[in-house]
């Protein structure tokens, strides 16, 4: 069965279902949309069993030329990494559409374009041609867009127009050299490919491969973000709606490490080391004024906005520790970072939905009022800090290991990251919860059974992840092993030249011998 | 005996079908007056179609590749060239009918007009003859000036006038060109041109002014700058229809016309033409795409944008040869697409005598009418080139024929200006779904253009998803025959 296919494809048949159907109700129209995400995370889980944790290649790749003369295919396949980003995007995106549950504005329009950009988001992952990917990410922008600029709140056209163009931007150099790739594939194997796969066998020299190494990582560090590309999402974070903000910081802030990890390590392995040193500091740099940043916000929903910059710092270092730790631990906390902002957002936006403000010196006191609310966001809160039994913990622990390994300084300043997480947290859950609840709150409702739903199976993933991550690591580590070795073994070839020192070695994702996953698999 | 040369009519039935035509409407419309518009539409529609039918039959023509003393192409070019230009004549037609029954200004000659403007353009793309590629180009510009002229207003009038003066400029330097070419190489003839440059190494000077004064008349015509000064008056000055149909078909021609020109007769020459071609490729797709951030006119916006694109043409068309023809083909397939849609809504949306073109007629349009908004910012989004429209694969072709010629810095230059030309193609978007809708916004009921428009909405969709229906086409369409 193409299990990506199916799953890539499946949210667009909602649409016709959504535009077609004559006077829809907006229930309905919740409801439909509903079923389509439910099942598209159903085949999901199908192709997670479908997934050899042995194998750390690409699986599950369905093939389809596209253009043939222009050597652009349909090609999609995941690795141990992807899956996982994989089922996360499948997961959350129901979540979301709880949280967006109660809108009443543009219902069915709202409805489409989650489904647009389920698919678009799963296909970004699954992509394993270049331009394809290219295609998902760049058509990721228009939905985005549309939904922070429609549905969103305060600055919400400023927003969505930074959040487009800064995209943009970025992706502008992707695409110019992916199009310098598929020349040289055409150059140096008589036909041009867009295939990730014939792309890792080219030949690049020292210069080229650094420049379209610069490409990539822009394009990508804008995503992420990487300071200083990070002003557009404060904004983006703030103004869009829950469900926005709930996708927006789970899964398309995960394309940038994503695309990092999928490309610019496997294209340009000898670029990667040159450049490592320089982006571990400017991760680092972002873990530290992340937090600090979010320690002086007001207004909660900005805090978890700069918290992810720091959070994603974390990844991006774990990434350029180039240690299987370092590089397991990344991937997990991708997933981590997904599920505990996810989930924070998420219980910001119930207070939203309830006090009509953001700013925490107007609230206080809500843990009386609403104490499941504040049970959720107190579980968000201490998983995003790191507490031991739950998800995060795993992956920051990880990373810093990783990082200690490779440099002790970078590891001691990505430790006191966690540090700086607890106080803003902890400080925001107090504001926001204790003490003694305003006059015009007393009469707010507790979460009702709708939410329960989006909470629990999120708040039931973290604690699994947290207790017993092995299942997810086991599927993780083949393939971080096997990047590791690849960038720290390839040479850099002779430009222009097939057949270089780069050929010699083996090729990507072969399972390497010996390098079991001993030393960063199970529970830490 | 003297032996007459063999006339052989077959490619040009085509034109012949249009002329005919269009002969007829303009002496039916002065005879039969009380014929309603909608039988001349219908008549105009017929001869389009008969001549799109006529073009496909000589898609597998056998025979000599050129005919009437070789000054006529009979190659597959010709025949992809042709369909897009009647695909956007038929198109421009019917939004002109309905522009002018709104407006009440309807003549009959507006038919006859456009197909004759049509005949030059086809012609254009077909000729090997230098000579001939003028009379072409002033048959279908003399037919545009009236057209732009063709409303009351007075921004049509003076559109029209300058066009006509800028564009007489333009016509005398393509025919100096001609005569430098002639006098270079002994012929007007692109063939017997390319075979006296071929292997010349001194004695060029000439030769090199033939061809810049010829790529000024091209540069004129398909609107790169520097020589673009015309087109956001014309745009703006002329009846929406007539800009929706103009701004599509005069790129098509004009770039066919340049192509054949430069990639045959001028063949020879092209280490010299290639960087002719990258300076304007760079300087419209900059100069276009931040000319419009600062137009708060719709009509002009999109003259501004088209000036970018003619750049991202040009872009392709520093690959010589068949690549850069595929590609550009292709990007005028999608371009002309999407600019008539484009330009088929602002005509929708500007009510009765285009009073309504400022953008701030689009505030709300996404409330007041989603169909009519959803169709402009799908048209936008493939103008911008954001995935999955006509318009991303068209720029990725271009991009890439440039890529293999070596030119980068021009493919990096390209992207960057799409970001800054992203930014006024969302603020149409921004202001459309994003603000609350005017007051006094009224909506043009027509069913007839609205219809018209979705099929280039529904092209501009598939041609983005399937690059491949066409592709194969237009790459056998790419290799010039002589």
């Amino acid at each position: 069965m193409p299990w990506l296919t199916v799953l890539i494809f499946l949210p667009l048949v909602g649409i016709p279902v959504l535009a077609l159907w004559p006077r829809m109700s907006d229930a309905q129209a919740r409801w439909v949309t509903l079923v389509v995400m439910v099942a598209t995370f159903i085949v999901s889980l199908g192709a997670l069993g479908a997934f050899d944790p042995q194998v750390s290649g690409y699986q599950l790749t369905d093939r389809v030329d596209w253009v043939e003369s222009a050597g652009l295919a349909y090609l999609v396949g995941v690795d141990g990494f992807s899956i996982w980003l994989v089922v996360l995007t499948a997961f959350l995106f129901p979540v979301g559409l709880l949280a967006a549950w109660t809108t009443t504005y543009r219902v069915r329009p709202f409805m489409a374009l989650s489904l647009m950009l389920e698919t678009v988001v799963l296909g970004s992952f699954c992509a394993l041609d270049l331009l394809l990917f290219f295609v998902f990410f760049e058509a990721l922008l228009v939905p985005m867009f549309l939904m922070i600029g429609v549905w969103g709140s305060g600055r919400r056209v400023y927003a969505s127009v930074k959040f487009f163009l800064f995209t943009m931007f970025g992706s502008a150099f992707i695409l110019a050299a992916t199009l310098y790739l598929w020349f040289q594939t055409s150059a140096q194997f008589g036909r041009g490919s867009f295939d990730l796969r014939q792309m890792e066998q080219l030949s690049l020299g020292a210069a080229p491969q650094r420049w379209l190494f610069l490409a990539f990582f822009i394009g990508f560090a804008v995503k992420v973000p990487v300071i200083p590309l990070h002003t557009w999402l404060p904004d983006a974070h703030t103004e869009a709606p829950t469900k926005g903000s709930i996708i927006l910081a789970a899964l398309l802030l995960k394309a940038g490490p994503y695309g990092m990890l999928r490309f610019n390590l496997n294209l340009f392995p000898e670029a990667s080391r040159y450049f490592a040193d320089a982006i571990a500091v400017l991760a680092v740099v972002g873990i530290v004024y992340g937090a600090i940043v979010a320690m002086m916000q007001t207004d909660v929903k900005r805090l978890v906005a700069y918290s992810s910059v720091s959070h994603m710092g974390f990844i991006i270092l774990g990434i350029f520790t180039f240690t299987a730790e370092g590089m397991s631990g990344a991937v997990i906390q991708m997933v981590n970072h997904g599920l505990s902002t996810g989930l924070l957002f998420f219980a910001i936006g119930m207070l939203y939905e309830r006090t009509h403000t953001r700013e925490m010196g107007e609230m206080g006191g809500l843990a009386v009022v609403t104490p499941w609310i504040a049970a959720t966001f107190l579980v968000a809160g201490l998983s995003s800090i790191g507490l031991p039994g739950l998800n995060n913990f795993v992956g920051e622990f990880l990373v810093i290991l990783g990082a200690f390994a490779s440099d002790r300084w970078l590891g001691a300043f990505a430790a006191s990251g966690v540090v700086l997480a607890a106080v803003y947290l902890l400080w925001a859950y107090q504001r926001t919860f204790h003490g003694a609840p305003r006059e015009q709150h007393r009469g707010l409702a507790d979460m009702v059974p709708r939410e329960f739903a989006a909470v629990v199976p999120a708040v039931a993933v973290m604690l699994f992840i947290g207790v017993y991550p092995k299942v997810v690591l086991d599927r993780i580590n083949p393939t971080s092993d096997a990047v590791v070795r690849w960038v720290a073994t390839v040479e850099v070839g002779q430009d222009g030249v097939p057949g270089g020192l780069r050929a010699r070695v083996q090729p990507a994702y072969s399972p390497p011998e010996g390098v079991v996953a001993a030393e960063g698999s199970g529970a830490p | 005996v003297i032996p007459t040369p063999a006339i052989d009519l077959g490619p040009v039935v085509p034109e012949l079908i249009l002329v005919g035509t269009a002969i007829a409407v303009l002496l039916g419309g002065a005879i039969a007056r009380r014929v309603e518009p909608l039988g001349w539409l219908f008549v105009s529609l017929a001869g389009v179609a008969g001549a799109a039918a006529a073009s496909v039959a000589l898609w597998d023509r056998e025979g000599d590749l050129t005919v009437l003393a070789g000054t006529v192409a009979a190659d597959r070019f010709g025949v992809a060239v042709r369909l897009i230009l009647l695909a956007t004549t038929a198109i421009g037609l019917v939004l002109g009918f309905h522009y002018f029954e709104r407006s009440g200004e309807g003549r009959t000659e507006f038919y006859p007009l456009v197909l004759f403007a049509t005949s030059g353009m086809t012609l254009i793309a077909v000729s090997t003859d230098l000579i001939l590629v003028f009379l072409a180009l002033e048959v279908l510009s003399l037919s545009l000036y009236v057209l732009t002229g063709f409303g009351s207003r007075l921004g049509s009038i003076e559109g029209s006038m300058k066009y006509f003066l800028l564009g007489a400029f333009s016509s005398a330097f393509f025919l100096f060109g001609v005569a430098m070419a002639y006098g270079a190489t002994g012929s007007t003839k692109l063939a017997d041109i390319a075979g006296a440059l071929a292997g010349r190494t001194g004695g060029l000077a000439l030769a090199l002014t033939a061809l810049g004064l010829l790529a000024v008349g091209f540069a004129f015509k398909v609107s790169a700058v520097p020589f673009h000064m015309w087109t956001p008056d014309v745009y703006q000055g002329a009846p929406t229809a007539v800009t929706a149909f103009m701004s599509a078909a005069t790129k098509v021609a004009g770039f066919a016309a340049l192509m054949r020109v430069f990639n045959v007769g001028l063949q020879p020459l092209a280490w010299d033409w290639r960087p002719i071609v990258w300076g304007l490729a760079a300087v419209s797709v900059i100069a276009g795409s931040l000319l419009a951030i600062a137009q708060s006119d719709v009509k002009r916006m999109l003259a501004y944008s088209s000036i970018a694109h003619a750049g991202f043409v040009l872009t392709g068309l520093t690959a010589a040869g068949e690549r850069g023809i595929g590609a550009a083909l292709y990007y005028l397939l999608a371009y002309s697409l999407t600019i008539l849609g484009a330009f088929g809504v602002v005509m929708l949306v500007s009510s009765r005598g285009d009073r309504r073109t400022e953008l701030d007629a689009y505030r709300g349009l996404g409330a007041t009418n989603p169909a009519l908004a959803g169709l402009l910012s799908l048209f936008l989004l493939s103008l911008a080139g954001i995935p999955p429209t006509a318009g991303f694969v068209a720029k990725v072709g271009v991009f890439r024929a440039a890529t293999e010629a070596g030119g980068w810095p021009l493919v990096l230059i390209g992207v960057l200006a799409s970001v800054a030309a992203a930014y006024f193609y969302l603020r149409v978007i921004v202001l459309m779904f994003m603000q609350e809708p005017a007051s006094d916004a009224e909506t043009d009921r027509g069913w007839m253009p609205r219809l018209v428009v979705g099929v280039p909405a529904a092209l501009v969709l598939v041609l983005g998803v399937f690059p491949g229906l066409v592709v194969g086409f237009l790459e056998s369409a790419a290799v010039l025959r002589w």
